[in-house]
């Protein structure tokens, strides 16, 4: 019989006996004879031998680069051997979302640490137990804010362009009123942003560190906001969290971030973690699952599944959100990941993708790639391209380095802790060979 | 348990990170945030004794029979995990270009087209991360569709018996949910739907089989209907494990539909996700599909953006690694692997429901599909017991519940869906625990009632969960 299929030849004739059928034909008498398909027009099934090979010769036609400059909203950073390890657990790898609470104690928990981690990560009050990725999380975070009295969001057009399209996407399909508010030096136009506030404005997302890296001048522009009372959804970055002032104290209503530096490979662009806090006031507008923490009928610490009837199986067409799955491991691993870091280790991580940045910044800007602008940056920054942008980068794929991203202003570099003295350095003399 | 918040003690912690090798950077005082995160300080031992723990206090398709209706919980193959997790798909960055991610391209492409035949569609997206983002796309592609022919509809029919993410996902891409109320055995009352479609109908949402694991024979002239008066028919891949290889969605008349990689395609769930909720539409759709359809051209594969794209749903091309899993599976299984997966996960479920039904009472009598549903109502008028005591007298005998309290037209519901991952002894040996509760139900019900005893936990108070949220450590 088929792979992962028990029963033997005989063993079904039975059961199928037991039923009182003699073919599993039988089984679709129901259907109407012309819907019935007789075979799929695809190959035989392959032995674990063969796929193996198979899947190792498709995967061995990606390149897997030595150093990695580029980030543009997947980050390489390092990711330590027990996150991989704990995340692999058979148990936790194949569990469904904890419905049954008193044999799901171990995943309910899982979770409830990770809102609690998040929460402390990013100043914030609550947080539910992930979203797809962080573009949706700013997706859902602008829904929180929106309703009739208020059905317009104002969207910085600083942020990441994949996150705006999504935005946009959304606006369109769930029929949100959305306005771009302009760029000025690589940072939101607060000018034009003043124009557009409003009464009618329920909410502007806001990202910081922006697309080009930049730290928007979060504090001047939730001033601005607050004369009409819109509420602020801040995309922030998690690595950065720990060291730089918290999207709580930046005074955010809903905070999101994608969350795959916390631990997560990147996988051509996903499992990803999207990651939502709010504070007290918004709590409850927060979609998806929540876990919190309760007694048991003995009188023991239980953790369950809780505000659920904001919930689309409670609620249907009039839920808060249509979030049945989430990224529920996504959450766990970037739970291990804090845990091994450490308050230490993440701030110790955050210093140095900063310092490594700034390193790199100054030594491409001695070869004549200057930072396109000024101002305080995370570990990514814009720089001029003297040369044909494409035809660099190919040279530096030659020699294994995944180069910056080329955008309009010219080249989007990243660094990480991941990225030792010695391939920035190398880096610069590759940069420098397809220079002369 | 301790948490990890009260595990390990200040100053603990791993050696991950090397002392930093370039001229520290500065960063203004102003910019700092006022105090550090509160995270664990833990050593290394006592974070993988924490998680192993809790591992402990979890169960998963590993631990035993999970025969949770509408989930899918089959066997998870352990190559799939390994192929997913190799370097040369971990390491690669989304944006390094389709030159240097022509494997990437391959998988995805791949899929694509298995996905494609197997539901009798033409283009599909492998963007939605999970079921009701993939619902949520194809709901904003009949939107576009619409707007693009000026025809204004804002209609969705959906009946009464369907995944609650179904009304959910309609509402919240701008429809109007005009429910329709299903027949006893959860099939479409045909007179009901031709009243209820009309010029505003946009399309309709349906599984097929339906919650209740019934076939509804009607499927073409009910699609038909939706036709007729200008609407599309929107596919809820849900249930598609009883029918794989054996009908095609297509065939029946929809346009476009989702599919749940986490349940028929074998990839696991990983405690609530990742999932992953690829889109297959018919041609008539494809234009309309997100950014970022794998295609195949005579340099290798590429990228390619639709004409008029409804845009992205998320960020890069989904969540990848699963589409790495669910590849291998159908790799592995082949054309006649996964027709034969549904017909023993039909069998299964009939001689499962065959052997429970000497005690307890069917929704439906007849044959089912993949799962079938109880009704407890009897049971709970005799003894005043309820779908909630069975279910948790069943973790005490080893074995995850099937799902509770759904559909919502049934009453004091259990939804079995054992899938074709289990042996006859698996299903005798559950089917014999369901029996010894019916008895004990009608003997010595408090026993039922006090259930589960062997968990490390008792029934929780929700409702004191849900009035003082308690929701963080600190």
């Amino acid at each position: 019989m088929g792979r992962y299929i028990p029963s033997t030849r005989d063993e079904l004739r039975a059961m199928l006996a037991e039923i009182g059928m003699n073919s599993v034909d039988e089984l679709y008498a129901v259907v109407p004879e012309g819907l019935l398909c007789d075979n799929l027009n695809l190959p035989g099934g392959l032995s674990e031998l063969e796929l193996d090979g198979k899947i190792r010769d498709i995967s061995d036609k990606n390149t897997v680069f030595k150093s990695v400059f580029r980030g543009a909203g997947a980050y390489d950073h390092y990711i330590p051997s027990i996150v991989k390890r704990v995340v692999s657990k058979e148990t936790f790898v194949t569990s469904y979302t904890p419905y049954q609470p008193e044999i799901s104690q171990g995943v309910l928990q899982s979770i409830f640490e990770y809102q609690s981690m998040i929460c402390e990560l990013m100043g914030m009050d609550a947080s539910n137990a992930s979203v797809y990725d962080g573009a949706t999380a700013a997706c859902e975070g602008i829904r929180m804010c929106l309703d009739k009295k208020r059905p317009l969001a104002l969207v910085a057009m600083s942020a990441n362009p994949m996150t705006i399209e999504t935005i946009e996407t959304y606006a369109d399909a769930c029929d949100m009123e959305i306005d771009m508010v302009g760029v000025k030096d690589g940072r939101l136009d607060i000018d034009e942003l003043k124009g557009k506030l409003s009464n009618r404005a329920g909410c502007l997302f806001l990202q910081s560190p922006n697309f080009m890296g930049l730290f928007e001048d979060v504090e001047a522009i939730k001033d601005e906001l607050s004369r009409y009372s819109v509420k602020l959804v801040l995309a922030v970055n998690p690595i950065a969290s720990a060291l730089y002032k918290t999207s709580g104290e930046l005074g955010a209503d809903v905070c999101v971030a994608e969350g795959q530096p916390l631990g997560m490979p990147m996988s051509f662009g996903g499992p990803y973690l999207g990651i939502m806090a709010a504070n007290k006031a918004m709590m409850r507008k927060l979609p998806g699952r929540i876990v919190g923490r309760t007694r048991d009928d003995r009188g023991n610490a239980a953790y369950v599944l809780t505000l659920q009837a904001r919930e689309q199986h409670i609620r249907r067409e009039k839920a808060s959100s249509n979030v049945c799955s989430n990224q529920a491991l996504c959450a766990m691993t970037a739970a291990v990941y804090m845990s091994a870091m450490g308050p230490d280790g993440l701030r110790e991580c955050a210093r140095q993708c900063h310092s490594k940045a700034v390193y790199l910044m100054n030594e491409l800007s001695r070869i004549g790639f200057s930072p396109v602008y000024e101002g305080e940056f995370f570990n990514e920054f814009a720089s001029t391209c003297p040369v044909d942008k494409g035809a660099l980068l190919e040279s530096l794929a030659e020699k294994g380095i995944l180069g910056g991203l080329p955008v309009k202003e010219g080249i989007l570099w990243c660094a990480t802790e991941k990225n030792a003295i010695s391939q920035i350095d190398a880096l610069i003399s590759a940069v420098k060979e397809a220079l002369a | 348990m301790k948490t990890i918040f009260e595990t390990g003690a200040r100053g603990r912690g791993l050696d991950i990170l090397p002392k930093l090798d370039v001229p520290e950077a500065a960063i203004p005082d102003s910019m700092k945030r006022a105090s550090a995160p509160r995270l664990p300080q833990v050593s290394e031992v006592e974070l993988s004794r924490h998680y192993s723990r809790l591992e402990k206090r979890s169960f998963g398709v590993n631990d035993g029979f999970y025969p949770l209706g509408s989930c899918t919980m089959k066997y998870n193959p352990a190559i799939d995990e390994e192929m997913a997790s190799l370097t040369n798909f971990a390491s690669v960055h989304p944006l390094q270009g389709e030159k240097y991610s022509q494997g990437c391209l391959e998988i995805l492409y791949t899929a694509q087209k298995w996905l494609c035949e197997i539901t009798g569609m033409d283009m599909a997206t492998m963007q939605p991360a999970a079921g009701a983002h993939g619902e949520f796309t194809g709901l904003a592609i009949i939107k576009a569709y619409h707007a693009s022919r000026g025809d204004c509809r804002d209609e969705i029919v959906i009946p009464d018996s369907a995944h609650g993410t179904n009304p959910a996902s309609a509402s919240m891409a701008g429809f109007k949910v005009v429910s329709v109320k299903s027949g006893e055995d959860g099939c479409v009352d045909v007179e009901a739907l031709k009243k209820a479609v009309g010029p505003k109908t946009a399309g309709l949402m349906l599984t097929n089989p339906n919650t209740l694991g019934v076939f509804d024979r009607n499927i073409s002239e009910i699609t038909r209907i939706i036709h007729d008066a200008g609407g599309l028919n929107y596919y809820d891949g849900a249930n598609l494990n009883a029918i794989a290889g054996v009908v095609k969605p297509g065939d029946m008349g929809f346009d476009v539909t989702h599919l749940n990689l986490h349940k028929t395609f074998a990839t696991p769930h990983g405690g609530g996700g990742p999932g992953s909720g690829p889109v297959a539409v018919k041609t008539l759709l494809a234009d309309f599909l997100p950014d970022g359809v794998a295609v195949k051209t005579a340099d290798g594969y590429a990228l390619s953006r639709p004409g008029r794209s409804i845009g992205r749903v998320r960020s890069f091309c989904g969540n990848f690694s699963v589409v790495v899993k669910a590849v291998c599976y159908m790799l592995s299984l082949g054309g006649d692997g996964i027709r034969e997966a549904s017909q023993v996960a039909v069998l299964n479920a009939n001689y499962l429901k065959k052997l429970v039904c000497e005690r307890y009472e069917s929704a439906v009598d007849g044959i089912c599909m993949h799962e079938f549903v109880l009704t407890l109502e009897g049971l709970k008028k005799e003894t005043g017991l309820s779908a909630l005591d069975v279910a948790k007298a069943l973790i005490d005998r080893g074995m995850h519940p099937p799902t509770m309290y759904f559909p919502l037209i049934v009453h004091e519901a259990l939804m079995f869906e054992p899938t074709e991952t289990e042996s006859p002894e698996m299903l005798e040996y559950a089917s014999k625990m369901m029996k010894e509760i019916y008895d004990k139900a009608l003997s010595d019900p408090d026993s039922i009632h006090r259930a589960p005893t062997k968990t490390v936990i008792g029934r929780p108070d929700e409702v004191e969960a849900a009035r003082n949220p308690v929701i963080k450590f600190y």
